[in-house]
């Protein structure tokens, strides 16, 4: 017998972003929440329309370019004025306009390393596995077509009554997910 | 014409020709490297590239061996062909960060077929720029004592010399280029994942993709970091070259001690770039049937930058030799007449040439559409840069203050060599590259047919 626990889900297949983006907001209203959308290139919405909240990225990417430059100006005034003074020409030791360049480049280096580091860390990656990719077809949603899958773990979620919703949405075919 | 076949720019080429899909376009870039056999003219240049990469590794020995007394450098010429090749190499670079973080950030859709691969030539010309320092150094086995860590000598690097700034500058461009270009492939390692069909491609790019399942979470975070990155690479790009021209200009040799480098530098970065773009792009579409992606808009909107920096370049000789004339310094005009009438005065001359004369044809649009004619012309440019380099460098310090100081410089055997083999290390890796990795983002390129398609059902 099969029960909701015996799979990971419905996933539906539409051949283009308009589709599935409609079939998102559509199956947001409907009150699914445990879904996701895969897609071969970034639909502009589609986050929003399946109820995720906004990337954190660019607050991490934030934080860590302000620590990355107020470490590099530290690091260098460290070095300058406290651990190895050297005395040239009688000329302050804090010389702050000779240690922009690299407290800029520290910025950079650290939001950038930051910005990557994030996104995958958000993204849960590196994961090479995930019951997702037993879907029939889904190499192609590095490709051409566009799947929505409604997760069994959604409060919602029914073996009849959410296939059938999801077939309601037109797609080109709605398959089963082994978990 | 139609009007849906009408850009911006009034161009009636399109971005990308013929009639594609999502399907057509991730076929015509993953083929290359998953299933299509590859051709003659690959195995040919490959087997040369890697010939002068073997040469490189012998000259990087010898150098070892022997120290860099095997280079014609001497006191006062003791930058000679390392710092020029490095300049260019850097230089060269330019153009990949440009293109895909300026550009990117300008909405130039047009940068999304070369993006990638222009990406791919700045991490392989900042890797061959990086070796010429190195090698430099004497001592190359200690380069870490230029980073700041607590050693047991008590010692700091000193952080007000532009040459540690240098450091810094340009091993931040590496590994921000690096993480930007790994970003972008990530997608596209998926999609090969997705479409190889050997067992062993199919874990190596499942392995590279790290799991990317294009789910929308994923696309809202890569986006947002993705816009980022081009966010931090844009004032990069632009402190590169000048930290890198900064080197010459602390110093007070007459010749380099000139407040108009770092915006000279640049320009001279990116005009190098440019041209190094289309000497690797007009043969490679042609090559493997192209055309379609990279168009004639691709190659004349790189020539018009290469014409607008190139003017810039141009700008910049005017202002070095007018400013040397007006500051009324006996130095700096000795060194400008030294460098036009002197010994050296060839190169100075062949760089007009080079850079600011054959450049000029660009003005006429058939010559930027003119393959053939467009890429010796680019050639000249890469050419010309180099002189550049060696002209500012050589020139400058062969005949400085004190007469008796003066010494000539020439390079020797051993000089060329290593030039010589890293472009070979510069072609190898370029060749892999192409051989291993998409070398157009498929994922863009996607979003560009999306894009297409919407104008035309909405005109």
């Amino acid at each position: 017998m099969k029960t909701e626990k015996s799979i990971h889900g419905f996933i539906a297949e539409f051949p283009d972003h308009e589709e599935i983006l409609e079939a998102a907001k559509r199956a947001y209203a409907e009150g699914y929440r445990c879904m996701d959308a895969f897609t071969p290139i970034p639909v502009e919405g589609l986050a929003e329309a399946l109820g995720q909240k906004r990337s954190l990225v660019p607050l991490i990417v934030l934080i860590a370019g302000i620590c990355g430059g107020i470490g590099g100006y530290f690091m260098q005034w460290w070095a300058m004025v406290v651990a190895y003074p050297l005395n040239v020409g009688g000329r302050t030791m804090n010389s702050w306009p000779a240690f922009v360049p690299i407290t800029f480049e520290l910025t950079i280096l650290s939001a950038a390393i930051a910005a990557i580091l994030a996104m995958l860390a958000l993204n849960c990656l590196p994961r090479l596995h995930h019951p997702v990719f037993n879907a029939p077809d889904f190499e192609r949603a590095s490709t051409d077509k566009f799947f929505l899958c409604i997760e069994s773990n959604d409060p919602k979620f029914d073996l009849t009554a959410t296939k059938r919703f999801l077939e309601s949405l037109k797609p080109e075919s709605v398959k089963e997910v082994a978990p | 014409m139609k009007p849906d076949e009408r850009t911006p720019l009034g161009y009636p080429a399109p971005l990308i020709a013929g009639k594609q899909s999502y399907e057509s376009v991730t076929d015509t870039i993953g083929s290359i490297v998953l299933t299509r056999k590859h051709p003659r003219s690959w195995w040919f240049g490959f087997a040369i590239a890697f010939a002068l990469l073997m040469l490189f590794l012998i000259a990087i020995t010898w150098l070892l061996y022997k120290g860099v007394g095997i280079w014609g450098i001497n006191i006062p010429v003791a930058w000679a062909f390392a710092i020029v090749n490095f300049v260019w190499w850097i230089g060269i670079g330019h153009a990949g960060t440009f293109i895909s973080a300026i550009l990117l950030l300008l909405h130039q859709k047009w940068r999304t077929s070369i993006n990638r691969f222009t990406e791919a030539m700045t991490l392989f010309a900042v890797a061959c720029a990086g070796t010429f320092p190195l090698l430099h150094l004497g001592r190359p086995w200690v380069f870490f004592w230029l980073f700041p860590y607590p050693d047991t000598m008590g010692l700091w690097p000193q952080f007000r010399s532009p040459l540690v700034w240098d450091v810094f500058a340009v091993s931040t461009y590496f590994t921000v280029s690096l993480i930007f270009w790994y970003a972008g492939l990530l997608p596209d390692l998926a999609s090969l994942r997705d479409r190889a069909v050997t067992r062993g491609k199919k874990v190596t790019y499942g392995i590279l993709a790290l799991g990317w399942r294009g789910s929308a979470r994923h696309w809202q975070n890569h986006q947002s970091a993705y816009l980022l990155l081009a966010g931090l690479a844009t004032p990069l790009v632009l402190s590169v070259h000048s930290v890198v021209s900064l080197d010459f200009s602390a110093a007070i040799v007459p010749g380099w001690h000139s407040t108009i480098f770092p915006p000279y530098f640049v320009a001279g970065a990116i005009y190098s770039g440019f041209a190094m773009v289309l000497n690797l792009v007009i043969p490679l579409r042609k090559i493997y049937g192209l055309e379609n992606l990279i168009t004639l808009r691709h190659i004349d909107n790189a020539a018009n930058i290469m014409l607008a920096t190139g003017m810039m370049v141009a700008y910049g000789y005017l202002m070095e030799a007018f400013m040397s004339w007006y500051s009324g310094d006996i130095f700096d005009q000795f060194m400008m007449a030294n460098r036009a009438f002197g010994p050296y005065w060839w190169t100075f001359w062949a760089l007009m040439l080079f850079n600011v004369l054959i450049p000029q044809l660009l003005w006429s649009k058939r010559i930027r559409t003119n393959l053939v004619a467009l890429f010796f012309v680019a050639l000249s440019v890469n050419i010309g840069m180099w002189l550049e380099r060696f002209v500012i460098v050589v020139t400058s310090l062969n005949r400085d203050f004190t007469p008796s100081a003066w010494q000539m410089y020439s390079p020797t055997f051993w000089d060329w060599v290593t030039f010589l083999g890293s472009i070979g290390l510069f072609f190898t890796l370029l060749f892999l590259f192409i051989r291993f990795l998409p070398m157009i983002s498929m994922a863009e390129v996607r979003e560009l047919v999306s894009e297409e398609k919407q104008r035309k059902t909405t005109v």
